[in-house]
């Protein structure tokens, strides 16, 4: 399962910096929001991988997961949706302002520089 | 605490004097002062103490267990530059009343003024030497903001980038140097550093701790080659001149060769290297200061020159040069500050500077010119003044002083300056105040009021009792600053006028007969001088500058080439580097025992890995994109569950669908596909890099889940207390809004900024290039029914359950899943489908809520939970506890902690709204007036409004049309 996981999380990151690495503004957003998935799921997973262990404090509860990396993970998500919207806003914006949805604010020209 | 006062004093009172300048000039000059004569009575306070030759300590600790403490000290030596400090800080703030005029800004003048003074006080009174070194630095800038006080003047500007440029730089080297001479010593302490001479001077960082030192002291005591800075520092008002770039901060360079002969002095190097530059600067600056025709110009070359003068003394090495250093740094205070201002007094009531084109002003004005010409006695070394006994004292030393094996050397140099030194002093009386009285000065010179000659009278009278009655006055003082100086080492001489007809008088002698002979002879020396091609130095350090500006610019355009796509590649492939460089250890599988396998986690697990592929693969066709990577955000929320994460999951699925709609509604106007125009080897490229950074990915999170914990994590912590001590059974909610509550307030807050911004961003679409891109949208092809029916219904009945699931969510957050977060998410969604379904204005008009004050409201909530413990002496957000009944939902904990969470909640509902309800906003700006009608408003019904359907307009529906 720990396999799993940890190749599930660098399929992820992959796709995230390949679409990082595209040149227009949308496949960016996109490729930042496959970053927020592995960097969360990473984040969470360094509190090890257990099954049915939530952190919900009660008598009949076996044990419990590592609550810390939980709740660490919970903000960042709520941030990510924050930089997410900020992000494309300004993409929004910079397509609305320039014209283009290019990264570089500005259509390549003949010889692929942009 | 009282000595640290004395250095506060002037910081705090740095904002009176733009805040009572609206009282008038006299107000704020008087205020000034009084802040100023304030930290100088505490200073006398400790007066008795320093004189039974005990140590003032004060001490504020900031991080003791780092050894970072504000630790304050005053011995003899701190005592005495910490008087001069004060002591003409105040005349000079009396001249300076007069001397600005009415178009200065004078606030800002004893603002800087103040500030330059606690800094140079935090330099003689600091015992932490990283407290020096900030000290330090902060005199540079104060240096830097007076020098370029006259805004408009160009070489104001050039004068103080120049000086901070030196000075900033000789900082940094000290900071570095005194961080060794920390670690050598063992300590960070002043007075302990103080008491390690031997072992430092043993030590083989020895020679680069003295060089890094020196830098700073030469640097900012402008000693060769680094004194070109200080004459173009000259551009400052004339107080200025007078107050920092001879009396106190060029000072702080000899202050800290002081400060340091215990610990450095003594070596070969210390003696060739310090008396060496000093005695060379001496020379050259007194030989330029005679032909220069600016007064300031002339001073300013002069004052570098006695600043080699007490260098080369330190340099010595010996107790009785050292003695004589302290008495010449008094002395050349109150000669060099006097005829600083007198200068100034020449400029303004003449209306130039310039020696050519001055003379005879002895009669036109004859308090400053009488007062100036003993000054520049005293400069000149002449007796009965103060300038001749340590004059004297300084050729009695360099006499028998052997330097590199040659006896000759030292003593021909220093008649040699000593003779420029008279030359340049007679010209500033001979050129400017006797001759025959002029016609064509541009004013008209007369005296000043007398609030500008009574400064320079004072130290004037200084000059002469100094000389007269040095040792009364003096001599204990100086005494006690070189005890202090060279750790007990300085032989009791008494100071004396009249020592017989010695060598050294012999000496001096010789040289005012030289200097005289080098002024009747000034024109064909000059014409010499103007022959020979010199080495200019501004034109050196500005082609310096530009090279280096120029190097950085093409680095720094190497790398950043404005190619978004290269810098991230770079940016990545460098983590890349950086990764396999720190891993090169090895990063294996742990030993900790893996979960097995389940079938349903391999099915997931193939379905993210194919919805991610495909996003990679298809990601030019947006749409398609967008709502595959929404099924790849529902597979992490399911991996949270299946990982005992359930608050996590559902955190995680409120802000799928938020993301999503917002990423739909963006798609709206942005370009539907990406155009293909990666080349097959850039997307090679690209797809290697990122293979690169998921592997590295991989096995490093492989070898974290194979791996036990290092440490006992916290976490038993949060478990144990979280019933007991924050009320509430699910730990991540209580962690979140108790345990780490500032965290989350934090939090909040960013996420409350961000939305002002996205608000900020979208706000201003309306108006410049984006508006008019607006007005000319081509739009595609609309949907037949903008507002289908079906959607309509269902999202109105949807509404109250939704909002119902949401309170019920926040309310049992604190024992279960949910809370603050999820549950305003779950309310965020629920409007927002309003604003789908029905459109923005529908929507807009039944909204009773402004989003920015909802947002303000949260914010304000949770920090008001969190000081509401202040009043019952709790630390900030300490949370208490309570149960409360209600029918139907169960028991309800009414922890201080809901109120918190309660805020969380308002923030999130309110930035979700606002970031949405504004993309819907530019989007009914866009569209085109609605041919089928806006929802099912259009129909008229006994519940609806009637014309509630201007789906443009903003205005709420009349009632019952």
């Amino acid at each position: 399962m720990e396999l799993l996981f940890a190749s599930g999380v660098g399929v992820l990151t992959a796709v995230g910096v390949y679409l990082c690495l595209r040149a227009r503004t949308f496949p960016v957003v996109l490729g930042l929001s496959f970053l927020s998935y592995a960097v969360n799921l990473f984040l969470f997973a360094s509190g090890r991988l257990v099954v049915a262990r939530p952190p919900i404090v009660g008598p009949a509860a076996p044990g419990y997961t590592d609550p810390l990396p939980q709740a660490l993970v919970l903000t960042a998500i709520v941030i990510s949706f924050g930089m997410t919207a900020l992000v494309v806003v300004l993409a929004l914006r910079g397509f609305l302002e320039a014209g283009t949805d290019h990264v570089d604010g500005r259509e390549p020209d003949r010889e692929g520089r942009s | 605490m009282n000595l640290a006062l004395v250095t506060l004093l002037p910081f705090l009172g740095a904002v009176l004097p733009p805040l009572v300048i609206r009282s008038g000039r006299n107000v704020c000059a008087v205020t000034t002062g009084s802040v100023t004569a304030l930290a100088l009575a505490l200073l006398l306070i400790e007066a008795p103490a320093v004189i039974r030759g005990e140590i003032v300590r004060t001490s504020l600790p900031w991080l003791p267990q780092a050894g970072l403490e504000a630790r304050f000290f005053l011995d003899g030596f701190g005592f005495f530059f910490a008087f001069l400090i004060l002591a003409i800080g105040l005349l000079i703030i009396v001249y300076a009343r007069f001397y600005l005029s009415r178009q200065d800004p004078m606030g800002r003048f004893y603002a800087f003024l103040l500030l330059f003074q606690g800094a140079m006080l935090g330099i003689v009174l600091s015992d932490n030497v990283v407290l020096l070194v900030v000290f330090w630095e902060l005199t540079s800038l104060a240096s830097f903001l007076l020098i370029g006080y006259w805004r408009h003047l160009p070489e104001g500007r050039q004068g103080a980038r120049m000086a901070l440029i030196v000075t900033g730089a000789g900082g940094l080297a000290l900071l570095a140097g005194l961080l060794l001479l920390a670690e050598v010593a063992g300590s960070y302490d002043l007075a302990t550093i103080l008491g390690k001479g031997e072992a430092v001077r043993g030590s083989p960082l020895y020679l680069p701790i003295l060089l890094l030192v020196l830098a700073g002291a030469f640097t900012k005591s402008a000693q060769f080659p680094f004194h070109f800075w200080l004459p173009h520092a000259m551009a400052a008002p004339t107080p200025v001149s007078a107050y920092l770039h001879s009396a106190t901060m060029v000072k702080a360079g000899l202050f800290l060769l002081g400060r340091l002969w215990p610990v450095l002095a003594g070596t070969e190097a210390w003696f060739l290297i310090v008396s060496g530059t000093g005695l060379l600067t001496m020379l050259i600056a007194a030989w330029i200061a005679i032909f220069k025709d600016d007064l300031k110009g002339l001073l300013a070359f002069s004052t570098v020159s006695h600043l080699g003068l007490v260098t080369m003394l330190f340099g010595l090495g010996t107790g009785s040069a050292a003695l004589a250093a302290v008495f010449h740094v008094l002395n050349h205070a109150t000669f060099k500050a006097a005829l600083f201002m007198t200068a100034g007094i020449v400029d303004h009531e003449a209306g130039t500077r310039d020696a050519r084109r001055l003379g005879g002003l002895l009669r036109l004005m004859p308090i400053t010119g009488s007062l100036a010409i003993v000054a520049s006695l005293a400069m000149a070394g002449v007796i009965p003044l103060n300038g001749f006994l340590s004059k004297e004292m300084m050729l009695e030393e360099v006499l028998h002083t052997v330097w590199w094996e040659t006896e000759r050397l030292f003593p021909l140099m220093a008649v040699a300056a000593a003779s420029c030194s008279v030359a340049y002093s007679f010209r500033y009386v001979v050129h400017v105040f006797l001759g025959p009285v002029r016609d064509d000065y541009p004013h008209r010179p007369h005296d000043p009021p007398a609030g500008m000659w009574l400064p320079v009278a004072i130290l004037v009278v200084a000059v002469v009792l100094l000389g007269i009655l040095a040792e009364p006055i003096a001599g204990p003082l100086v005494r006690l600053a070189a005890a202090a100086v060279t750790a007990g080492a300085a032989p009791p001489t008494v100071l004396k006028l009249w020592h017989g007809v010695t060598p050294a008088l012999v000496a001096s002698g010789i040289a005012t007969l030289l200097g005289l002979v080098m002024l009747a002879a000034f024109a064909p020396l000059a014409r010499l001088r103007a022959s020979v091609r010199r080495p200019e130095a501004k034109r050196m350090f500005e082609a310096t500058v530009d090279a280096v500006a120029r190097a950085a610019g093409r680095a720094s355009g190497a790398i950043h080439d404005e190619r978004l796509q290269r810098m991230v590649a770079w940016a990545l492939l460098a983590v890349l580097v950086v990764g396999l460089f720190t891993g090169r250890a090895g990063i294996g599988p742990g030993e900790r025992p893996g979960l097995p396998l389940a079938p349903l986690a391999v099915l997931l697990w193939a379905g993210a890995l194919a919805a991610a592929l495909a996003v990679a693969a298809f990601h030019r066709q947006r749409l398609l994109a967008l709502i595959v990577t929404s099924v790849v955000g529902l597979i992490v929320s399911l991996t949270f569950v299946w990982f005992s994460a359930p608050d996590l999951a559902l955190t995680q699925l409120s802000v799928e669908i938020v993301t999503t709609v917002l990423l739909l509604l963006a798609l709206n106007w942005l370009p539907a596909e990406s155009p293909r125009e990666s080349s097959a080897l850039r997307r090679g490229r690209d797809a290697l890099v990122a293979a690169a950074a998921g592997l590295a990915v991989s096995v490093l999170l492989y070898a974290i889940l194979t791996t036990d914990f290092a440490l006992p994590s916290i976490s038993a912590y949060h478990l144990a207390e979280s019933k007991p001590g924050g009320g509430g059974t699910n730990v991540v909610n209580v962690i979140l809004v108790d345990f780490r509550g500032y965290d989350t307030l934090g939090e909040i807050i960013v996420l409350g900024i961000a939305a002002l911004a996205i608000f900020a961003v979208l706000d201003s679409t309306f108006r410049g290039a984006a508006a008019e891109r607006l007005r000319t949208w081509s739009h595609g092809p609309e949907a037949a029914d903008r507002h289908p029916m079906m959607l309509v219904v269902a999202t109105r009945i949807m509404l109250p359950l939704a909002l119902v699931v949401g309170v019920y969510i926040f309310l049992r957050g604190h024992n279960q899943p949910g809370g603050g977060f999820i549950a305003g998410l779950v309310v965020g969604v629920a409007l927002i489908v309003q604003y789908m379904a029905s459109g923005w204005a529908w929507a807009r008009a039944r909204t009773r809520i402004d989003y920015h004050a909802l947002i303000g409201f949260g914010v304000f909530v949770a920090t008001a939970t969190g000081v509401g413990s202040w009043l019952f002496d709790r630390p900030f957000l300490t949370s208490s506890y309570g149960y409360l009944h209600l029918p139907l939902v169960g028991e309800v904990e009414l922890a201080t902690a809901l109120f918190f969470d309660l805020g969380v909640f308002s923030t999130v509902v309110g930035v979700v709204m606002l970031v949405l309800a504004n993309l819907a906003r530019v989007s009914a700006r866009v569209e085109p007036q609605p041919s089928t009608g806006p929802a099912m408003d259009s129909v008229p019904g006994p519940t609806e409004p009637a014309a509630a359907g201007a789906a443009v307009a903003d205005a709420p529906a009349p009632q019952g049309a």
